[in-house]
C-alpha cells in the first residue's frame, strides 16, 4: 500500500530543493533520518550565503560603504526575521548566539552571575540535554547555588507533581526543554509557565528541537527566554537565537566584552550600547544569520503549521510500524510528541544497528543524545534514533523499518 | 551487504557476539579491572587468574557493541594459558590488526581468531569499540587499578 499524506505539503517538490538528498551512501539512495542532530540545507539557503559572499560581504554596522551598508541590512532583516516568525515584540529581544548552546551559556552567565545567589534554586528536568544542564552546574557550582530535577514518567512525560513540589521560595529559574530531543515529548510549556510565573518564576525555554518543527509564538507562550539554532532547521551551523524579553535583556549585564557591544570607551569604564547590540560582542555571523532568514523564508512558504502537521503523520506512520516489530523497544509515548524516535530493537546494539543501517544508506544517529540522565534513569548505555524533517517520506520510512528487520536477522539473537 | 561491511563483521564476530565466551565473573582471579568507553557506553569487566606469570585463566562480562563484545570474547580465549609476556606480544599485534597496520595475510597462522578483527581498521570510529577489552587486560596485567577508559 502506498501511504501518502492528507496533509497539504508537496514532499516531492521540496526534496528537489534539497540537493544533498540526491545521492547514493553505499550503493543506496541517501535516506536521512539524522535531522534532531542537524538538517539539511535548502538551494535557497545556500545561494543566500554564496549571494552574500559574491556580493555584499563587508562587516556589520559603522561602515560608511555601500557594501558595509547592504551588509548591515541583510543582517539587521535577519534579525526582524526571525523576532516575527517566533512572535517576539520587537527584533531588539533578538540575540544572534552560535547556537542554542551558546544562548543557554549566555543566560547563565549574563543573567544567572547576576541574579542567582547561594543558596537558590534552579529547577531543570532531567530529560535535558547537556546544553541545558551544564550552564546550570557551572553557574550553581560558582554560586553555591542547588539544581533541582523534574523526574520523567514512564510515557517519557514530566512530572507535575514532583515539579509542584519543586517549586519553592528560594526557586529563580525553571529551564526547560520545549520538544526532548530523545523521548520526541513536546512538554506542556503553557501549564509549566503559569505554574512558574504564579510564583513570579521566569521561565527559559530549550527550543532547539521546537523551533525548527512548531509554529512558536514567544509571546502566547509568555516565556521569559527562548533558545534555538540555525542549522537544526535548515539554516547554516553557527548561528542561533536568544529571544529573552526586552525588560530581561535591559536588566542584564554583558555576556563578552569587545567591539559592537560599547556605547563609549575610556581607560578605566565603558558604557554599554543599546539591547540586542549590548549582547553582541565581535563580528558576528553575518552571513549565518542571512542564511537563517533565508530559512525562515523558506520554511514560511512551505508553512509552520503544515510542516508540523506532516510531520505529525510521519511520525505516527513510523511508530505504527515500528512498535508492530518483535522485540521493538521505544523510548517515549507522550501524548503530544514530535518526530524523534529513540529505540531499541531485540539485542541489537545501536552502534551495531547505525552501522547495517549506514550500509543500507540510512543516517541515524546511536549513543546517549547528549542526554545521559536520561539513560541512567532508563540503565541503558544508548538508543538508536531516529528523526524526520519536512523532507522525509513514508516510502523512507518503510525502507528503514525494513532494513530494522533485515538488522535484526543479521545480528540474529 | 558491501565488502567493508562484510569484512567488519565475520561470522566468527557474530558468532562471539551471540554467544561470547568466558562470560560471567572469575572466582580467585587475581587481576580484576572496569573497561568503559565513555561515548558509547561500553562497560566490561576482565578477569584473570595468573599463577607464575601464566594466565591460567580468563573471563569478562558487561555490556556494549558486537565488536566490543566479540572482542573481549576472542581475547579471553586468545590469552588463556599464556605467559604475560606473549599475551602483551598478543596486545601489540591485536592492535597493529585493527589499526591496519598489521599484515594479516603474513601474520595469520600466529594471530588466528585475531585476523578476523581486520575489518574495523576500514572503520576508525569503531577501533576502540575492538580494542576495549584487551587495553582493560593490558592494564590489568601490569597493575593499573583505575578503571581503563579508551578516552584519552
Amino acid at each position: 500500500m502506498v501511504h501518502s499524506a492528507t496533509t497539504h505539503l508537496d514532499v516531492e517538490a521540496i526534496r528537489t530543493d534539497f540537493p544533498i538528498l540526491h545521492q547514493k551512501v553505499n550503493d543506496h539512495p541517501l535516506v536521512y533520518l539524522d535531522n534532531a542532530a542537524t538538517t539539511q540545507k535548502p538551494q535557497a539557503v545556500i545561494d543566500a550565503i554564496s549571494a552574500y559572499y559574491q556580493n555584499d560581504n563587508a562587516n556589520v554596522h559603522r561602515a560608511i560603504h555601500k557594501l558595509g551598508e547592504r551588509a548591515t541590512i541583510g543582517y539587521e532583516s535577519a534579525r526582524k526575521k526571525v523576532a516575527q516568525f517566533i512572535g517576539a515584540a520587537s527584533e531588539r529581544e533578538i540575540i544572534f548566539t552560535r547556537g542554542t548552546t551558546e544562548a543557554i551559556n549566555l543566560v547563565a552567565a549574563s543573567w544567572g552571575r547576576k541574579f542567582i545567589s547561594a543558596g537558590d534554586e534552579i529547577i531543570l528536568s532531567e530529560m535535558e540535554h547537556h546544553s541545558n544542564i551544564i550552564p546550570w552546574q557551572l553557574l550553581a557550582q560558582e554560586k553555591g547555588a542547588t539544581l533541582k530535577y523534574i523526574p520523567f514518567t514512564e510515557e517519557g512525560t514530566l512530572d507535575f507533581t514532583q515539579f509542584e513540589l519543586l517549586l519553592g521560595k528560594r526557586t529563580k529559574l525553571v529551564a526547560i526543554t520545549h520538544m526532548s530531543n530523545v523521548f520526541g515529548t513536546i512538554n506542556p510549556i503553557k501549564r509549566i509557565i503559569s505554574m512558574a510565573h504564579d510564583r513570579s518564576i521566569p521561565v527559559l525555554l530549550d527550543g532547539a528541537q521546537s523551533a525548527p518543527h512548531l509554529p512558536i509564538d514567544v509571546q502566547h507562550l509568555d516565556c521569559d527566554f527562548y533558545a534555538f539554532s540555525g542549522h537544526k532547521m535548515a539554516a547554516p551551523t553557527g548561528i542561533g537565537v536568544l529571544y529573552a524579553k526586552r525588560a530581561r535583556l535591559e536588566n542584564m549585564n554583558p555576556y563578552q566584552g569587545g567591539g559592537e557591544m560599547i556605547n563609549s570607551v575610556w581607560h578605566d569604564r565603558a558604557t554599554w550600547n543599546e539591547i540586542p547590540h549590548k549582547f553582541e560582542a565581535g563580528t558576528p555571523n553575518i552571513a549565518g544569520a542571512i542564511g537563517l532568514g533565508a530559512a525562515i523564508d523558506y520554511l514560511q512558504s512551505v508553512g509552520m503549521e503544515n510542516i508540523a502537521l506532516y510531520e505529525q503523520e510521519l511520525t505516527t506512520y513510523a511508530l505504527d510500524k515500528m512498535m508492530a516489530l518483535p522485540g521493538m523497544k521505544v523510548y517515549g509515548h507522550a501524548p503530544e510528541r514530535g518526530g524523534a524516535i529513540s529505540f531499541n530493537l531485540g539485542n541489537v546494539h545501536p552502534h551495531d544497528m547505525a552501522q547495517f543501517l549506514d550500509q543500507q544508506g540510512i543516517a541515524v544517529r546511536a549513543g546517549h543524545h547528549c542526554a545521559q540522565l536520561i539513560m541512567q534513569k532508563l540503565d541503558i548505555a544508548a538508543t538508536t534514533r531516529a528523526s524526520f524533517y519536512l523532507y522525509n517520506t513514508f516510502d523512507e520510512i518503510d525502507y528503514f523499518v525494513e532494513q530494522l528487520k533485515k538488522a535484526q536477522s543479521f545480528f540474529d539473537f | 551487504m558491501n565488502p567493508e561491511f562484510k569484512e567488519l563483521y565475520q561470522d566468527i564476530i557474530l558468532d562471539h557476539n551471540r554467544s561470547p565466551r568466558n562470560y560471567g565473573k572469575l572466582e580467585g582471579a587475581t587481576h580484576v579491572l572496569d573497561g568503559r568507553n565513555p561515548l558509547c557506553g561500553d562497560h566490561y569487566t576482565i578477569y584473570l587468574k595468573v599463577e607464575n606469570g601464566i594466565i591460567i585463566d580468563a573471563h569478562f562480562e558487561g555490556s556494549g557493541c558486537a565488536i566490543s563484545k566479540a572482542s573481549a570474547s576472542v581475547m579471553t580465549t586468545s590469552v588463556k594459558g599464556k605467559r604475560i609476556e606473549e599475551a602483551d606480544q598478543l596486545f601489540k599485534v591485536f592492535h597493529e590488526i585493527v589499526t591496519g597496520e598489521a599484515d594479516i595475510e603474513e601474520t595469520f597462522d600466529s594471530v588466528g581468531k585475531l585476523a578476523a578483527f581486520g575489518g574495523v581498521a576500514d572503520f576508525p570510529v569503531r577501533v576502540k569499540c575492538a580494542s576495549l577489552a584487551w587495553h582493560t587486560m593490558h592494564n590489568a596485567l601490569h597493575g593499573e587499578t583505575n578503571s581503563t577508559t579508551t578516552e584519552e
